[in-house]
């Protein structure tokens, strides 16, 4: 893998990478609210009830998030079906032989460090494909259990049809403690996967952390059909210098 | 013919000497209990005077009977006295006179003169392990004389938290296996209402509407009647407005707690718990139990005996010990993630140190333009 041979790739379309930074504020702005909802800290002393409001803010941010997170969820499903093949809805789901073998390879080379093969996808590795989908369905699981909840404390319709979680899972009681534990994953997940895309752009150099910002990767050439054939178009004497 | 001859409740209240005017009084006692408004009074009067009296069974399985204790303390003395009245209660193991075979004598012949008629009342859970023989009445078992009476039945209520959810018996590990009525049975409308106790008024509130329109109140998705379990205890809380102003208390000896703050963070269910304790209160409206000071501890919600401790917001996580949160396991966990990354971070750098040295020099090369391919 040599520096020469890199060509520009755009991967990350702007529906992506707004999608991305919205998802990312969202969770952080949910996690933090979420988390003093649930253990609220007690910084009021000798007051009256009406001369505050902070802990009904704290919830309220609470709930708006949870609207542009939901929303932006529903956007992001839409992308997978019009985005570019980079987003497209088959990074994430696990069904062809050619992804399990590179689930192997990649926890062979990059978790378990067991080899030193460049691994050379361009968007989504099938691991990290895979590891979206779980968190897909974890968006799923909270939006479900969180708008459950706010049914109970809201007049509008569309919280309304969230309203059946809550008996399915036999009260609020439940429901509560299941979206309170999901929040951990979220966390999780998060410290997991700002520490991979550090270690991709360092290990690998392609630039894996601007990719979010503006959308290019570097890739390979020999592992990209078209820019693999703009190059030996171009060879002959004047050679595949087309440095970045 | 029994059927026809049976008196009104009007007549059944001036036989044991009641006047119109009480009965009128009563009237709207019940109509204000259903929440309903004052123009609905001459519809429950109407009720009243041409309804025969509703023939009532009422099971004991197992449980404490603090739901029929509830009832009988209902707060207007006449209200529960009327309601006795209204109702021909022809079985109930606590209040009959008969016993033995008088008593099951008195529950069949309810059962088969007022086939598809009468309403059934059910207080307790319903064991199912070993064939149900933790719980036998005249030799039969709980199972067995709940699916008979079922089957004739025009309704059933499960009154209290062991007839809805099992409560305390269906608590782990539950030896009994103790079975709420809506698992047992089907085909006949389930009012539940939930409680343990349930409030009085709410018990006989659902009774007048039974016995006032002839149908199965409004209910929500978990079968209760949304007319006293559409709010959530912590929504009719007078101590509200602290929860929204981020004022709570602490522990229950300390300042905080004498201040009436909210009890959110000492436990308190309010906010899971759907019930009218907030609005109706208890015992004739006296108080309720945060008003006590003590948070809610769900008691009409399934599984609270389950969900404990009741003195922490959070429940302890099953299979970790008590008062092991949800928290505690997830920064143990996060904690864990951390120093894994961090480890993978120094084991990336001692295996991938060749990859990565390569890279760099090869980097060099072509600034220095020593490449073997491009850099001209």
């Amino acid at each position: 893998m040599q520096s020469t041979s890199l060509g520009r790739v755009y991967v990350w379309e702007i529906p992506v990478r707004l999608y991305h930074w919205l998802n990312a504020l969202c969770i952080v702005v949910l996690c933090i609210t979420g988390y003093l909802i649930g253990q609220p800290l007690a910084i009021q002393q000798a007051s009256e009830a009406s001369f505050s409001y902070w802990f009904g803010w704290v919830r309220f941010i609470h709930f708006v998030a949870a609207y542009l997170f939901l929303f932006n969820f529903a956007f992001r499903i839409y992308w997978g079906f019009a985005g570019n093949k980079y987003a497209g809805w088959k990074n994430f789901i696990i069904y062809r032989r050619k992804q399990l073998k590179e689930i192997k390879d990649v926890l062979a080379v990059d978790i378990l460090q067991a080899d030193n093969k460049p691994i050379e996808t361009i968007g989504h590795n099938a691991m990290a494909g895979f590891t979206y989908f779980l968190t897909f369905l974890a968006f799923l699981f909270q939006c479900l259990t969180g708008f459950g909840l706010y049914a109970a404390m809201s007049k509008s319709w569309f919280a309304q049809l969230f309203a059946w979680i809550v008996p399915l899972m036999g009260g609020d009681f439940a429901v509560r403690q299941w979206h309170h534990a999901f929040m951990w994953f979220f966390i999780l997940f998060a410290i997991v996967h700002v520490y991979l895309v550090f270690y991709h752009d360092y290990v690998e150099g392609r630039g894996e952390i601007s990719s979010m910002g503006g959308g290019w990767k570097f890739i390979d050439k020999e592992h990209h059909p078209v820019l693999k054939k703009q190059d030996s178009d171009k060879a002959g004497p004047a050679s595949a210098a087309n440095d970045i | 013919m029994i059927a026809t001859s049976r008196p009104t409740i009007w007549e059944h209240a001036q036989s044991r000497g009641v006047s119109r005017r009480d009965c009128l009084s009563a009237c709207a006692w019940m109509t204000a209990m259903l929440g309903l408004p004052a123009t609905a009074v001459p519809e429950i009067t109407k009720a009243l005077e041409t309804k025969p009296r509703l023939p009532v069974v009422w099971f004991h399985f197992q449980e404490c009977t603090c739901c029929s204790e509830s009832f009988i303390r209902s707060s207007h003395p006449a209200v529960a006295d009327i309601i006795l009245d209204k109702i021909s209660l022809d079985y109930t193991e606590t209040l009959q006179a008969a016993a033995g075979h008088q008593a099951e004598e008195a529950l069949h012949e309810t059962m088969t003169k007022y086939k598809g008629e009468y309403l059934m009342l059910v207080e307790g859970s319903i064991p199912t392990a070993a064939n149900g023989v933790y719980c036998c009445i005249g030799g039969r078992t709980a199972q067995d004389i709940v699916q008979e009476a079922a089957a004739g039945a025009k309704a059933v209520i499960a009154w209290g938290s062991c007839a809805c959810n099992g409560c305390v018996q269906a608590a782990k590990p539950n030896p009994t296996r103790a079975t709420p009525l809506h698992k047992i049975i089907s085909g006949v409308p389930i009012i539940k209402v939930p409680g343990c106790p349930p409030i009085a008024e709410v018990m006989t509130g659902t009774i007048v509407h039974l016995l006032a329109f002839d149908r199965v109140p409004q209910l929500d998705g978990l079968g209760r009647p949304k007319a006293f379990y559409s709010r959530r205890v912590h929504d009719t809380c007078y101590r509200r407005p602290n929860y929204d102003a981020g004022l709570f208390v602490n522990s229950f000896d300390d300042e905080n707690a004498k201040r009436g703050y909210c009890l959110y963070k000492v436990g308190c269910r309010g906010p899971v718990t759907y019930n009218a304790c907030g609005v109706m209160r208890w015992n004739g409206g006296v108080s309720f139990p945060i008003q006590s000071g003590h948070g809610c501890i769900g008691c009409s919600e399934a599984n609270f005996w389950d969900n404990g401790p009741f003195y922490h917001h959070l429940p302890s996580f099953p299979g970790f010990g008590i008062e092991t949160t949800a928290d505690n396991i997830g920064l143990a966990v996060g904690a864990a993630t951390v120093a894994g990354v961090a480890a993978h971070a120094v084991v990336t750098n001692i295996r991938k140190r060749h990859l990565i040295r390569e890279e760099m020099k090869t980097s060099e090369d072509v600034k220095d333009g020593r490449a073997e391919q491009g850099g001209e």
